[in-house]
């Protein structure tokens, strides 16, 4: 069947940080863009974000690119791609500035700079000791930094698709990438979005745990797209237990707690982070504050009735300083936990935060894959940026802030390498006769499925695998078993029924789609865990203790096409810096 | 828990209706958005827009038990049962507890919010004091969700001509920040007997705020601007 199609330079899908910033690039060079979004753009999951934005600029003592450099690798236990890194690293504070330029509410210090505050694993001179280098809105930096995104694309009249959700990527018989097709959620129409050049800036898929931070929307959509497309996936058993959700809501409480000088305890009170990392304490890295909390609770110091939890104290910090840099908080602790920081500790666990691994690209935010030798082979007009994609500067374990630069630095990288391609590859190519046969397919066998089990089940149970099988600490026997179950689930997957199967804004059947595309993410994630037997960031097995270099210095590859794994070279190289050769990684 | 939810689905019902619920919760389910999830998982027909979950995103506004707040953020234990649901007031109905926001938006934009400054930028951050960027503060961080100028009487009367509560909150957020020059056109622009004279301090904005911001405040002070130039 025919579908009715629209014709674009570029198409975006995703309009949060990456997204925005990549689509404020397009529109203000007057190129003709889609940006298509589930939600209202400024419902996208970076509003969510709330500690700050890494970049050394410096304001609040001396800092420099190359030790952000260094902490990033650092951070990344060594698997992130140093071209990659220096790159974001060198483009940090430009990207910065220009979003103070856009109108974006920084604090600020006495003498009108950009107010940066400490942060996980940020140091001065190699590891030394913390350094001030992320620039924050209170505690809502992501929410005044999506909100600034949107006002500069307001300003350049950027055209959204708002409610539209992408179901598949259409490439050609060459593999070029042609577009998508996509559904209005109002009316339930599937439309062929025809473009030159296409970027993903999806988000991650932390929905795939019972226990997340992360919002509803995050179910992997490009991950899912590209995958079912024949495009790898990179290094998707790197997920990122943040150290402080709230325990038994998930909800996010900032590292810029442990920044502005919170600190964590077990039951006995004692400020157990200096036994695990003595220079850097409670402002270790992400993946070693969760494994030492994880490992308090397993030992029998944790906190409450069940021993099940940590408490993060800041009472100390005052009500003016917890009023003045953390108000959101205050709010979330006294809504989510029932506790007033002002008073007393909030009871936190490790909770799935962040995807480190996503859809393979370059430094220019152009997809990659391997193809005639070269692992690194251009997919002609795609393009992902932000936590879909896989550069990959957070290697096997992301540092708190460096997030939003990535969204920063990389959306604006993917739109200038569009902009490039569309100047050298004028008009559009024609689309394959079959282009939207997948999807509507996949919507027929939603709409005609009888006897299916609900995606509500299903999905739990996708959930409930994925904590138990796949959490801060992996063990053998489990990731084993744990390979089969999700498989086991993946094809009851394919067999979700939806009762309701009205035209009109459907969110069971939305619900539905987003299943198929967190069910890969789910799989890519457990073979991908299973088969890496080393302990390497946020990747901790018991029978595998240590980082082994010799064998898995190298990128994980995973196809869907019967679940294959291949492996690609960690790119050692800087752009201009020294390499920084990987070495015991102590905070 | 008992639950009263408006449902209207434009595909086969001829006029809106209110159903009941009778829903058995877990002890996880403290807010609203968990029962109505729970809810969702045994009739999948329940339309509702949500995301973060915790009261950022602005997606999950509603009308509860006839005032307007976020789900996500609503309590279980403070409702009386049974809970009514019903959508937004005032814009139109898509369906079931989703509501048309173009008005809503349209008014957001109408007021240009975005920085205006039209000179060449430092090579580093523009500099603001400490007391300047207060200034932003119970501003910046309106999230959209319409609680407000949805629950006010003008915004009902008239949503094409009066900016209403959101809007004129970040008109007064840009005219606040000492980096925006265009305070002069945007006050022009609201120089009007409805985009900015409609509101007649009612409060119902404040009242129901889900972020704890005062709209009338501000609007207060572009009232105060206006008579300050031209006396």
């Amino acid at each position: 069947m025919a579908l009715p199609t629209r014709k674009f330079d570029a198409v975006i899908v995703g309009a949060g940080g990456a997204g925005m910033r990549a689509s404020l690039q397009l529109a203000e060079a007057g190129l003709k863009v889609a940006v298509l979004s589930k939600v209202f753009p400024t419902r996208s999951h970076t509003v969510a974000a709330q500690g700050g934005i890494g970049a050394a600029l410096g304001n609040m003592g001396e800092d420099s690119w190359l030790w952000h450099m260094y902490d990033t690798i650092k951070g990344s236990d060594y698997l992130g791609d140093q071209d990659a890194i220096e790159f974001l690293c060198r483009m940090a504070p430009q990207a910065v500035i220009e979003l103070e330029h856009f109108g974006m509410p920084f604090d600020r210090n006495e003498d009108g700079t950009v107010y940066q505050r400490p942060f996980g694993g940020h140091s001065q001179n190699f590891g030394e000791r913390p350094v001030q280098r992320s620039c924050c809105a209170a505690d809502r930096t992501g929410h005044a930094m999506l909100h600034t995104l949107y006002q500069r694309n307001v300003r350049a009249n950027t055209l959204f698709f708002v409610e539209w959700m992408a179901l598949d990527l259409i490439r050609d018989a060459s593999g070029q990438v042609l577009g998508v097709t996509a559904m209005e959620m109002e009316t339930g129409e599937v439309w062929i979005f025809h473009a030159r050049a296409t970027l993903f800036a999806t988000g991650g898929a932390g929905r795939i745990y019972s226990a997340s931070t992360n919002a509803f929307i995050n179910t992997g959509d490009g991950l899912g797209m590209a995958a079912r497309a024949g495009i790898p996936l990179e290094d998707m058993e790197f997920w990122q237990f943040h150290p402080t959700g709230v325990a038994g809501a998930g909800v996010l409480i900032t590292e810029g707690v442990r920044g502005e000088g919170g600190y964590l305890l077990n039951k006995d009170g004692e400020r157990f982070m200096e036994r695990y990392a003595p220079t850097m304490k409670d402002l270790a890295s992400r993946d070693v504050v969760s494994r030492a909390m994880a490992t308090e609770i397993k030992e029998g110091r944790g906190a409450g009735k069940e021993a099940d939890h940590i408490l993060l104290k800041l009472d100390h910090l005052g009500l003016d300083v917890i009023e003045k840099r953390l108000p959101g908080i205050r709010e979330i602790a006294k809504k989510f936990a029932n506790v007033d920081p002002v008073k007393d500790p909030i009871p936190v666990v490790p909770t799935c935060h962040y995807q480190m691994g996503g859809v393979p690209t370059n430094y220019h935010g152009e997809v990659v894959a391997p193809a005639n030798g070269n692992p690194n082979t251009v997919v002609p007009g795609f393009y992902a940026a932000g936590e879909c994609a896989c550069a990959s500067v957070h290697g096997a374990n992301r540092l708190g802030t460096n997030s939003l630069t990535d969204l920063l630095v990389f959306g604006r990288a993917s739109g200038e390498s569009v902009i490039r391609f569309l100047k050298e590859n004028p008009g559009h190519k024609d689309l394959p006769t079959d282009a939207g046969d997948y999807s509507m397919q996949r919507m027929a066998r939603l709409d005609g499925q009888t006897g299916g089990e609900s995606v509500f089940e299903v999905g739990a149970e996708m959930r409930r695998t994925m904590q138990a099988h796949c959490g801060v600490f992996r063990f053998p026997d489990m990731l084993q078993s744990g390979v089969q179950k999700i498989k086991a689930v993946a094809e009851r997957a394919k067999r979700t029924e939806i009762k309701d199967k009205s035209r009109t804004f459907n969110t069971a059947r939305v619900e539905a789609l987003e299943l198929d595309n967190l069910i890969e993410v789910a799989v890519a994630t457990l073979v991908s865990a299973d088969a890496r037997q080393e302990s390497r960031g946020a990747h901790d097995r018991a029978d595998f203790a240590k980082r082994d270099d010799v064998n898995w210095l190298k990128h994980s590859l995973w196809y869907r096409d019967g679940s294959r794994l291949d492996y690609k070279p960690v790119n050692l190289q800087p752009m201009t810096a020294q390499t920084f050769e990987p070495k015991v990684r102590s905070y | 828990m008992r639950f009263r939810i408006y449902r209207y689905d434009p595909d086969k019902d001829a006029q809106p209706y209110m159903k009941d619920y009778d829903i058995a919760l877990e002890p996880t389910d403290r807010m609203l958005l968990d029962a109505l999830v729970r809810i969702k998982s045994v009739d999948d027909s329940l339309s509702l827009r949500r995301s973060c979950r915790e009261g950022v995103c602005g997606s999950d506004a509603m009308n509860i038990n006839g005032r307007n707040g976020l789900a996500c953020i609503t309590r279980l234990a403070d409702l009386k049962e049974p809970v009514e649901l019903r959508p937004l007031p005032g814009l139109p109905v898509i369906r079931d507890l989703i509501v048309d926001m173009s008005q809503f938006f349209k008014q957001y934009h109408s007021i240009k919010p975005y920085l205006r400054n039209n000179e060449v930028p430092p090579d580093k951050e523009r500099l603001q004091s400490q007391a300047e960027r207060e200034e932003l503060d119970g501003l910046y961080e309106c999230i959209l969700c319409a609680c407000c100028s949805t629950s006010c009487p003008s915004f009902w009367w008239n949503p094409d001509k009066f900016v209403g509560p959101a809007g004129l909150l970040a008109a007064y957020r840009f005219i606040a920040d000492t980096r925006d020059q265009a305070t002069s056109e945007r006050l022009d622009d609201l120089e009007d007997p409805y985009r900015l004279f409609r509101c007649h301090s009612i409060m119902n904005c404040v009242d129901v705020c889900p972020k704890g911001l005062n709209p009338t405040r501000a609007i207060g002070k572009i009232k105060d601007l206006m008579v300050r130039r031209m006396t």
